[in-house]
């Protein structure tokens, strides 16, 4: 039996099944992402797990009992929440709003015991916020008041943490932040975290299991590795008008595709900003010689309309270089991304030779 | 662990500066209340009255029958109204829902006039009856209200309605008035436009036994009322069972602006203003502070605005209503001016 499992869960709204067969289960101080385009029912399976919302079918357990057994109360104590509603609560202090995370152990009137502001603190502190105690809440900064609310959530001493697309409106830096705090949760203090993400890179990074939704079952379920393998990312999002780079986590734009007019000399990583600039003005280009292993290689096979690549850590051979050669001068222009030339690649030196006898060359 | 415990310290303190502030300010405006009129007492007469018990004397009279039950009548309702008022803003989330602005003052005048005038045929019914039928308006348009609120998400938009509805409840209102004796209609009249004069101590009696009750009881929701501060999903999530929560609200509202009405006519803005104010002064928005505070400032708001109602132009009285809307209105035109600009920048 795992910490956290879902049974048959089918979840969605008025009695009409969004998803269905929802079988997870995730270990104490796992972090399980939950990745899928917009309106995919991401946030409905949050909210279902979370008890905001009923279950159609199906059951959620937390260390064996069903959360639709527990009382509010009870639930309070094993899981907290950061949603994607915006709070704007008028005059109350950063200290307040955390405080009132204490909410189902302090008695009718919400007195805080000395425990409660201990913990109060030391929730603050985890994802150092400190400083703003003290703060209205509502003069901080987006990234800031994230934080806060992820406090409010520790206050109160979640096992299960579930959140809500906690990154949208947070810039790349609290991104980071807020991940790694997870992170540190989890391993640290044990809290399990089950979230939604729209950065499927961060997603990757940051999860050890990873869920794909799509359509009306589950696509994927399982490690980042085998759920990328499984479904990739182009598929996932319907990514037509650009490529996902599984590798690098990244996206590149739609290729410019036809006839390639530019060939691009490149080489250890310096023809990526020569082929981005190149999708950019729409030109279509053919790139070589590359060797498979090589960072532009990766890139190219996502920008190029067509790659002569080479096998890695061996020198190029000549029919890689005839085929170069061949491809390099039915295009109008030559790019040399200004690559080294050493022992392995004496080819490309050959070529960027030839460019310039026949005045195709451009240096960038 | 100092900066923990000087924060702490501070909202208390502030708070208990506040409340003696309008402690203070209550004593004065009783005082004032008893002492003006058109037989002028002195500290010395007061006390003296007051000392020696009621007795046959036209001051003893003045005092004991009139300026007091007047007196505690608008101190209570007053404070009554703010925390109507404060409620409603708690169940909405919004510093400008008010009992008045949202229609149901209207809606629980609307029942009383017509059950005055078509069921029981008297002017005179009891306090007790009055008050029924004022919660049972106010219930009425509060469920109207929610049922619009379900469709309107945007809260200026709800005023909007909300001052609509309470047109539409007056109009009724003036309807079933024209239907009333000629000798009521004076009387109704008077009541419709708000005023705590001609109020024995039944009413007084009435008063207390339904509001401070009813305050206290709001004031043991604090707790929840904190945590739905910060949305329905949160306070779900923290273990607020929020329907019941939200029934409780709603009807405590209900009660504590239908006993106004129903004792004293609409009483305008005191609802927002005072809340409002009273939020800027403890430096805070938590329950648990502002509705006592509110009670205390809803007091002394009433009982000086009845004071500058019955004295500026004595011996003709002012509407209630009236003073309350020229301090009370003005205030909530800033707040929305103020919340707008908030919210474009």
């Amino acid at each position: 039996m795992s910490f956290f499992e879902t049974r048959g869960l089918a979840v969605g709204y008025n009695g009409k099944t969004l998803i269905r067969d929802i079988d997870i289960a995730l270990e104490k101080g796992g972090i399980l992402t939950l990745i899928g385009p917009n309106g995919s029912g991401k946030s409905t399976i949050l909210k279902t797990i979370a008890r905001q919302l009923a279950a159609i079918r199906g059951t959620v357990a937390i260390e064996g009992g069903e959360l639709s057994a527990m009382t509010v109360k009870e639930l309070a104590k094993k899981q907290a929440v950061v949603l994607t509603d915006r709070i704007r609560p008028e005059l109350l202090s950063v200290r307040e709003i955390v405080e009132l995370g204490r909410y189902p152990y302090t008695n009718i009137v919400g007195r805080m015991t000395d425990e409660d502001k201990r913990i109060v603190d030391d929730s603050l502190e985890l994802v150092s916020v400190k400083p703003l105690a003290d703060r209205d809440f509502m003069t901080l900064s987006d990234g800031q008041k994230q934080r806060v609310i992820l406090a409010r959530a520790l206050a109160q001493q979640p096992e299960l943490l579930i959140l809500d697309e906690p990154t949208a409106f947070l810039d790349i830096k609290h991104k980071t932040e807020l991940l790694s705090v997870l992170r540190y949760l989890a391993r640290e203090r044990g809290v399990t975290v089950i979230m939604s993400l729209h950065e499927t890179d961060l997603a990757a990074k940051a999860s050890d299991l990873l869920l794909c939704v799509k359509g009306e079952t589950i696509a994927a379920f399982g490690t980042p590795d085998e759920v990328i393998k499984k479904v990739p990312i182009e598929e996932l999002y319907d990514l037509k008008k650009g490529s996902y780079n599984a590798a690098f986590g990244s996206v590149e734009l739609e290729k410019a595709e036809g006839k390639p007019k530019v060939f691009v000399i490149a080489g250890a990583g310096f023809g990526i900003p020569v082929m981005r600039r190149l999708q950019r003005e729409r030109v279509p280009f053919a790139a070589g010689i590359l060797f498979e292993n090589d960072v532009d290689a990766a890139v190219a096979n996502n920008l190029a309309s067509e790659c002569v690549t080479a096998t890695a850590f061996e020198p190029m051979r000549e029919e890689h270089f005839i085929r170069a050669r061949a491809l390099m001068l039915s295009c109008e222009e030559v790019i040399d991304a200004g690559a080294p030339i050493g022992k392995l690649n004496e080819y490309n030196g050959k070529l960027l030779e030839i460019a310039k006898e026949k005045g195709l060359l451009h240096y960038d | 662990m100092r900066a923990e415990n000087a924060s702490k310290r501070n909202t208390v303190s502030r708070f208990a500066a506040v409340m003696m502030l309008l402690f203070g300010l209550l004593a004065a405006a009783l005082f004032l209340n008893l002492a003006i009129g058109s037989v002028r007492l002195t500290l010395g007469e007061i006390r003296a009255l007051l000392f020696n018990g009621k007795d046959a004397s036209t001051e003893s009279i003045i005092l004991f029958n009139v300026r007091m039950p007047r007196m505690l009548l608008a101190a209570l309702l007053g404070g009554a109204l703010a925390v109507s008022g404060f409620l409603l803003q708690s169940f909405f989330r919004n510093p400008i829902a008010g009992p008045f602005v949202l229609g149901i003052s209207s809606g629980a005048k609307m029942i009383v006039g017509i059950t005055m005038i078509f069921l029981t045929g008297r002017i005179a019914m009891s306090p007790g009856v009055t008050v029924a039928a004022a919660f049972l308006g106010s219930l009425l348009i509060t469920a109207l209200v929610l049922l619009f609120s379900q469709k309107v998400k945007n809260m200026e938009l709800l005023l909007v309605v909300g001052i609509m509805v309470g047109y539409i409840c007056s109009a009724v209102t003036d309807m079933a008035v024209t239907f009333a004796s000629e000798q009521d209609i004076v009387n109704l009249k008077y009541w419709s436009m708000g005023t705590f004069s001609g109020k024995g101590w039944d009413s007084v009696v009435t008063a207390a036994v339904i509001c401070l009750p009813a305050v206290l009881t709001s004031w043991l929701l604090s707790k929840p009322m904190g945590a739905y501060a910060l949305g329905e999903g949160y306070a779900k999530s923290m273990g607020v069972s929020v329907k019941p929560f939200r029934v409780a609200l709603i009807l405590l509202s209900s009660l504590l602006s239908a006993c106004v009405t129903a004792l004293a006519g609409p009483i305008s803005f005191v609802g927002i203003a005072v809340p409002h104010i009273t939020r800027r002064l403890l430096k805070t928005s938590r329950p648990a502070f502002v509705i006592p505070a509110a009670f205390l400032a809803g007091a002394v708001f009433c009982v000086f605005c009845d004071l500058i109602a019955r004295t500026v132009f004595a011996p003709t009285e002012l509407n209630i209503g009236t003073v309350t809307s020229i301090f009370g209105a003005p205030i909530v035109i800033s707040m929305m001016i103020s919340r707008r600009r908030r919210e474009s920048a």
